[in-house]
């Protein structure tokens, strides 16, 4: 069932079209992530969504109710909205305690006595906060203050909340155990999460499906984490997330050679999985992606390799062109030892091609 | 990211249920507000300077400009002004060092005695040096020629030069507060590797220090320039017996002699805008100066700086500095409240000619004492209120609303802070004496009210912008998405939040109300006096022991509330 419903909404600033026509549906019980660089408008989307900014195109539903329309005049405040968000700074009211923070969506909705405390109680036994009840957000570190940000969400709405960056200020160890938390939780409450971030690795492992945009605010793939990171849709969906490397190919007579200023280098005989014939073609490989290969014809010296403790890092440079090259430790227990200036052979795996998007290739 | 909150479709927002949102209502008002406190008066003004009802008439404006005694005053006024502020700001500066950088003891000391100035009005000030200095008349000059059998009163403070004295005096705490902030503030370090590259410790001083506080000693200076120029308590109490004037106090003396004739309140607004633009060309070279140098070394975190050893000269200063510093300060207090128990203004002062029947004299039946207080009163608290409430909506509306001309909103509110007081008041005389939409105001105690907002509503606006600004966006969008409608919000979570500045931003109006003179002398009616006015008239009629014994009450009511001030902000909490 469908939760929440966008569709074809444009919101300008001015003259800057921040999206347009982003139509995106929000199903029942999943963790939907909103991921992109900074300025991509996922914010602008979470703000029209919680009722914030208008769009000037589009409609929005929440819960099969119509919520705004441009066309229809329909334009129901944020307080109708029956959502709960998470924001970026926490906003935890400072002045109000614990307690009286979680209990206030309540309140507003009069929800009676008896009923408010218990969901109050339940909602800081949710996040892990039982005894904090009375301190007030000064007293709180930065985690707690979050999880107070999310019991508030959880009593204004268990059905709907929406996440901006919430973990995006917490410090690096906390925020992975704030993401396994926030899963958890969505387990145990069935609840609907719009999870926003630029933080693809973090979106990755939390989403149940994710949505990547780019900077011009449009939608580059949708699908689950699996899927993006299987089968990245494009250029942009491949490099956003994860190291990559990405080298110009061209087919001649069915054989298929990575361009170079001076010489091609043929690399395969016969046609690669995926590889867009006649159009100008671009490879896009992970670093863990390229391995060693003495047999290969690809030829290439290694500049500088670097040991990361899991891992060791090359650089090597193929003509002109340098390329970055994971190795796991583990691979490397074989005993053979690379070291800089070495020559070595190169073959791909599992790489992908894009329509060339660089028209400084020239076939 | 900064969002832009300017809401476009105006006509979906309407859709939110109500015809009439809450936003557009409020900066409906604050326009609304703006445009009849504040532009009506100043655009009255310069009406009626150029127009005489029928044609543009810049005549009338060439003749008062050009007549004697308008241009002695000017003079006057450019003279007093520029010098006293140059006085005040030397001062300042030293003492601001000497507090700041030395290791100067009984510093806790001094800094009591600063903020004694701020609560005494300049007038009731002037009014104590009067006492003390005015020729042969003023308690310490007769001492002095009995002391040294003198023929002659050593000084005369009924003079030019006098009134420069005072003024430099009285205003020089401003220069001193401004400036030791700034002094506070700086990063020690700045100072420190000029010494280790071998400089020293008064080439320092010199070439280091003092040029980076150059903008605080500046804006402390424009704020002395400003007051000194626009001020009108000193020179009226020290000047108007011998004749001399200045803008202000010209001003004033023209509408007194108008007696109600509008030709002579005609020539009071030319000499408005001739005041007016002298403090124009003050802010204007201000700004000109303060363009080559901009400094960004001071910090807002707290350091503590190294202090300076002031070695052999150490006890010599202290006493030199606490010496002027009881003298300009606590003499002027100590004589008022003397001469408020004198039997006659003129006995010397001894246990014999002490009593209380001043006191007396002031508070049983006499009804035009009585009702000053009770003018002043309720003007500071109605101003108070109304500026506060203004000034939270104009401050919501500004910085969070956001509206199509905001800038403007608070161009036109912060726009009477630099107005002198006189020119706000003829602006309120024009505006408010059924001119225009035949409301009269004249000679009631709504004029008086209707220009203290107008002049004070920049300091609630201030005030309470600067805390609503910490209140981030995201605490009210997180209120309603929580189920509070817009107003609920608003009661909520944005109140509760600015409350310490709001308490605080009340008592920066009722303050200055309850001392005012400057606006009251020129709006007051028959029974709309103000304790200031009350005080001056009292004085006039020569009853100067009463006008001491009411100064007194004034003194207790400003100390009173203004510790009560202190009191409730010191433990506000941040947000």
């Amino acid at each position: 069932m469908v939760k929440a419903r966008m569709e074809n909404l444009t919101i300008r600033y001015g003259k800057h079209t921040v999206v347009q026509n982003f139509s995106l549906d929000v199903y029942e019980g999943e963790i939907l992530g909103i991921v992109g660089p900074s300025g991509c408008g996922k914010t602008t989307i979470m703000r029209a969504l919680g009722g914030f900014i208008n769009a000037d195109e589009g409609e929005i539903y929440i819960n099969d109710t119509l919520v705004y329309s441009v066309k229809k005049r329909v334009n129901r405040p944020p307080e109708s909205r029956k959502l709960g968000i998470v924001f970026q700074d926490y906003a935890v009211w400072p002045h109000l305690s614990v307690w009286d923070n979680v209990m206030y969506p309540l309140k507003k909705q009069r929800v009676p006595r008896e009923q408010s405390r218990k969901m109050v109680k339940t909602a800081l036994e949710q996040v892990r906060m039982t005894g904090y009840e009375k301190h007030m957000p000064s007293q709180l570190s930065g985690g707690q203050q979050q999880r107070v940000a999310i019991a508030r969400a959880l009593t204004s709405s268990s059905d709907l909340i929406l996440m901006d960056e919430p973990i995006t200020n917490l410090d690096a160890k906390l925020r992975e155990g704030m993401l396994d938390e926030i899963r958890m939780l969505q387990k145990r409450l069935k609840t609907t999460i719009v999870y926003i971030t630029h933080d693809q690795e973090a979106a990755l492992h939390l989403c149940d499906r994710v949505v990547i945009m780019d900077q011009k605010g449009k939608i580059c793939q949708m699908g689950s984490d699996e899927e993006i990171i299987q089968r990245p849709a494009d250029q942009f969906v491949f490099s956003f997330i994860g190291a990559s490397n990405f080298i110009p190919v061209i087919e001649k007579s069915g054989r298929y050679y990575l361009w170079e200023a001076k010489e091609d280098l043929c690399y395969s005989n016969t046609l690669p999985q995926g590889y867009h014939r006649g159009a100008r073609n671009m490879m896009g490989i992970r670093p863990l992606d390229i391995v060693f290969d003495d047999t290969s014809p690809v030829r290439a010296v290694i500049s500088q390799a670097v040991f990361l403790g899991s891992m060791f890092v090359y650089f090597v440079s193929l003509g002109g062109r340098e390329l970055r090259l994971h190795r796991s430790t583990l691979d490397s227990l074989d005993g053979r030892e690379y070291s800089e200036g070495d020559q070595v052979g190169l073959r791909f795996i599992n790489e992908k091609y894009y329509q060339a998007e660089n028209a400084g290739v020239s076939i | 990211m900064k969002l832009n909150f300017v809401r476009k479709n105006n006509d979906l927002a309407r859709l939110d249920g109500k015809r009439f949102r809450m936003d557009n209502i409020m900066t409906f008002l604050s326009f609304l507000i703006l445009t009849t406190v504040v532009i009506l008066p100043v655009v009255m003004i310069i009406y009626n300077t150029f127009w005489d009802g029928s044609k543009l008439d810049l005549e009338m404006f060439a003749r008062v400009i050009l007549r004697e005694e308008n241009l002695a005053a000017m003079k006057n006024t450019v003279i007093i002004g520029v010098i006293a502020t140059l006085l005040a700001t030397v001062i300042g500066v030293f003492f601001a060092w000497l507090l700041g950088r030395s290791d100067i003891p009984l510093k806790g000391l001094m800094r009591w005695l600063f903020s004694i100035p701020f609560m005494i009005p300049p007038f009731l000030a002037a009014m104590a040096w009067d006492m003390m200095f005015s020729g042969r008349g003023g308690y310490v000059n007769r001492l002095l020629m009995n002391v040294f059998s003198l023929a002659d009163a050593p000084f005369n403070i009924n003079t030019v030069g006098g009134i420069i004295v005072i003024e430099a005096v009285y205003y020089f705490p401003f220069v001193y507060m401004q400036v030791v902030s700034a002094l506070q503030r700086m990063d020690p370090t700045l100072e420190e590797s000029a010494r280790i590259s071998g400089a020293k410790q008064w080439y320092v001083i010199r070439k280091i220090t003092l040029p980076l506080t150059i903008p605080a000693i500046s804006s402390g200076t424009l704020l002395v320039l400003i007051t000194s120029l626009s001020n009108y308590g000193i020179p009226a109490m020290l000047g108007y017996s011998k004749n001399i004037f200045t803008l202000p106090t010209m001003i004033v003396e023209r509408v007194n002699r108008a007696g109600g004739d509008f030709q002579g309140i005609r020539e009071a607004t030319a000499l408005s805008v001739v005041l007016v633009i002298v403090v124009a060309i003050a802010l204007f070279v201000q700004r000109k100066l303060l363009k080559t140098g901009r400094y960004d070394i001071i910090k807002g975190k707290s350091m503590r700086p190294a202090l300076i050893k002031l070695r052999a000269i150490k006890y010599p200063l202290l006493v030199v500095s606490i010496v002027f510093l009881i003298f300009v300060v606590l003499t002027p207090l100590v004589v008022i409240f003397l001469v408020s128990i004198l039997r006659a203004y003129g006995l010397p002062f001894s246990i014999e000619n002490f009593s209380l029947i001043n006191y007396q004299k002031i508070f049983v039946n006499n009804k035009a004492v009585i009702d000053s207080i009770k003018n002043s009163l309720f003007l500071g608290f109605s101003a108070g209120i109304i500026c506060l409430f203004l000034g939270v909506m104009l401050s919501y509306v500004i910085y969070k609303i956001r509206p199509k001309g905001g800038g403007i909103l608070e161009t036109l509110a912060v726009l009477p802070y630099s107005l002198p007081g006189t020119v706000m008041a003829i602006g309120c005389i024009l505006a408010w004496s059924g001119i225009v939409f035949g409301i009269t105001l004249y000679n009631t105690i709504w004029i008086i009210l209707v220009a203290y907002i107008a002049r004070y509503l920049s300091y609630t606006l201030k005030s309470c912008s600067a805390s609503l600004q910490q209140v981030h966006y995201s605490l009210e969008e997180a209120s309603r998405s929580c189920g509070a409608s817009h107003m609920e919000s608003l009661v909520d979570i944005t109140i509760p939040l600015i409350k310490p500045a709001m308490v605080s931003s009340f008592f920066l109006v009722f303050l200055p109300a309850m001392r005012e003179l400057t606006t009251s002398v020129l709006l007051y009616g028959p029974n709309s006096r103000t304790l200031g006015v009350q005080i001056q008239q009292l004085r006039i009629n020569g009853y100067m022991t009463q006008a001491a014994a009411l100064s007194v009450v004034a003194i207790i009511i400003i100390m009173v509330s203004d510790t009560v001030v202190k009191a409730i902000t010191k433990d506000r909490k941040g947000i």
